[in-house]
């Protein structure tokens, strides 16, 4: 049996913290075309900080990038948003926020897991930890803000 | 620097067990594992007598105070009172120079704030010396928690004074070389504090006092970490003003103190007005009571003050020369076991340095946050992230970091158990 920790830091989680897929602006490829959509999002209580870059192309992602500090938590959240919206249309990719922070408040309720979410399904242990729930946020949140200013 | 031997000896391991039943919440469990409460630099826990002491207040004696004539008015008044010295007297201070506050960061602005005042024009030709205006200086140091700058950064905007701070060498300590040019003439208040909350280091305070005194600056002292661990005179240090928060010695939360050298509270104007610091009122102007009352504007918080009397008690019966040297040999076992761990780097000068029983530390390649919630698994309770201190924190390339903070309650069993967590953090986390 998985440990209340070891459940929390799935594999999954801790490869992507060391991975950090889309680690990089430059990974969004802005230098090209399409409409680019930036955010910066820090957490004030333990200063995790993230910047997102996003770049739409006809009304879906060509390239996701982005920099920043934190926790495993945090680090890795950002590394599965950016290998799960590459190429994603633009809807799609505001619907699948929504459904991270519909997991991420489900306080560990027993819920189906998603398989639009991938990866991110992992992060559902966190849920029960309110005061982490913030950190695997913190990359969606940077997300959303910067795909809505993408398309302005 | 050499420590020098703590004048107290040590508490055994069997005080310290008797002095665990005296705190129900040390027995409790946490995820199914015995507590190791390593947070008291954050807050503190109480004693069953200091629980006792606010309920048998409010069984007993519950009234406002200086405000009726009746019985329960009169009991809790001497209650309020009695309280009030019996802080001072831990400080070695004289009653009226103990002013009530909600906690050291009310005080510390209780302070800027009445120099703001004075700066303003307010308390007449008396007060004319706490103004402060473009030219002068407030000093600072560069590892002061929030609560003891962000009033001087206001307080300087305010007054167009310029605020300076002593900076820190690599290792974390205070370049004392620099604090001779750093308080110079220009000068008014040299702020800082007594013991890191993040280094856990005594800061050498008959130092930078003798600087600032002989250029006439007002100093006042952060002694949120020294006073709960750590037997502090105010004539001693020869400080002005000290501030100083209740939950962090064993009492309740909502009280703190400020103290003040008699001479200058009584010509400083004050901050909070309205009933209960007042003599006479008109509709156009009114008088105001000597100190402490000048600064206790509004009902006080009575059982807090009463329940922080009772932690003090608690302290001094246990003897705080006592706890000091207790504490001291938890603080050198704390730090030398984190130096002895691969990827573990203790902030601050190491062992060797006077400390309380007080580390902060990074792991390569683990977060704090991973880092604290790893520990809290084990039952280990920890603060982690930047502990109200970011200058002191970007100083060392750092945003954040995990401490570990003793008490009196805390064993050398608990400080292993945590050092054994410590020891398996990276591994898990894999970084290697
Ligand atoms: C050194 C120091 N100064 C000031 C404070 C502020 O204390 P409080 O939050 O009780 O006002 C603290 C506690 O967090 C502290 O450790």
């Amino acid at each position: 049996m998985q440990s209340d920790v070891e459940q929390l830091y799935q594999q999954i989680i801790l490869d992507h913290a060391r991975r950090r897929v889309g680690f990089g602006l430059a990974s969004s490829g802005s230098g090209a075309s399409g409409s680019v959509g930036e955010s910066h999002q820090l957490n004030p209580v333990c200063g995790d900080e993230i910047t997102l870059r996003v770049v739409l192309q006809d009304g879906a992602v060509s390239g996701v990038g982005w920099e920043g500090a934190g926790c495993a938590i945090s680090m890795a959240s950002a590394s599965v948003l950016a290998e799960l919206v590459a190429e994603e249309d633009r809807d799609r990719v505001i619907e699948l926020v929504d459904k991270f922070r519909e997991l991420m408040r489900s306080r560990g309720a027993e819920t189906a897991e998603d398989p639009a979410l991938g990866d991110a399904s992992a992060f559902s242990g966190v849920s029960r930890y309110p005061a982490r729930v913030k950190c695997a946020m913190l990359a969606w949140v940077a997300l959303e803000e910067a795909v809505l200013a993408a398309n302005r | 620097m050499t420590v020098p031997a703590a004048p107290g000896h040590p508490l055994t391991d069997a005080e310290v067990r008797r002095i665990r039943n005296d705190f129900p919440i040390l027995g409790s469990n946490v995820g199914g594992q015995p507590l190791v409460y390593l947070d008291s630099g954050a807050t503190s826990q109480n004693p069953i007598s200091v629980m006792e002491a606010e309920q048998e207040y409010y069984e007993q004696r519950n009234a406002a105070v200086h405000r009726g004539a009746h019985t329960l008015a009169v009991d809790a008044t001497e209650a309020f009172e009695a309280a009030r010295s019996t802080i001072a007297a831990l400080i070695g201070a004289s009653t009226d120079e103990l002013v009530w506050t909600s906690n050291a960061t009310e005080a510390l602005n209780l302070v800027a704030y009445s120099l703001s005042n004075a700066s303003a024009g307010r308390g007449g030709e008396a007060a004319r010396r706490f103004a402060l205006g473009p030219g002068d200086t407030i000093v600072v140091t560069e590892m002061e928690h929030h609560a003891n700058l962000v009033p001087w950064q206001e307080l300087a905007a305010r007054t167009g004074a310029d605020l300076r701070f002593i900076p820190l060498d690599d290792d974390g300590a205070l370049r004392l070389e620099e604090a001779a040019s750093v308080i110079d003439s220009s000068t008014k208040v040299v702020a800082f504090t007594h013991v890191s909350n993040v280094l856990g280091i005594i800061n050498p305070v008959a130092h930078i006092v003798a600087l600032a005194r002989a250029v006439g600056a007002l100093t006042v002292l952060d002694a949120c970490q020294s006073v709960p661990h750590l037997p502090v005179d105010v004539s001693q240090l020869g400080i002005d003003f000290m501030a100083f928060s209740g939950h962090k010695m064993l009492g309740p939360t909502g009280i703190g103190a400020l103290y003040g050298r008699a001479e200058l509270l009584a010509d400083m104007p004050p901050v909070l007005t309205g009933g209960s610091m007042i003599t006479t009122v008109t509709m156009e102007n009114a008088g105001y009571l000597p100190p402490p009352a000048r600064f206790e504007a509004g009902t006080q918080r009575i059982s807090q003050a009463i329940g922080l009397a009772a932690a003090v008690n608690y302290l001094t019966e246990t003897g705080m020369e006592r706890i000091e040297a207790w504490e001291a040999e938890l603080g050198v076992r704390l730090v030398q076991g984190l130096e002895s761990l691969d990827g573990v780097t203790v902030l601050g000068p190491g062992a060797g340095t006077p400390r309380i029983g007080l580390a902060a530390f990074d792991v390569d390649g683990v977060h704090a946050h991973d880092v604290g919630q790893f520990l809290d698994s084990r039952g280990i309770a920890v603060r982690v992230g930047h502990h109200c201190a970011q200058p002191l924190h970007r100083r060392l390339g750092l945003t954040a970091s995990t401490r570990a903070s003793t008490y009196l309650y805390n064993t050398t069993d608990e400080v292993d158990a945590f050092l054994d967590a410590v020891s398996g953090v990276r591994t898990f986390f894999g970084a290697t």
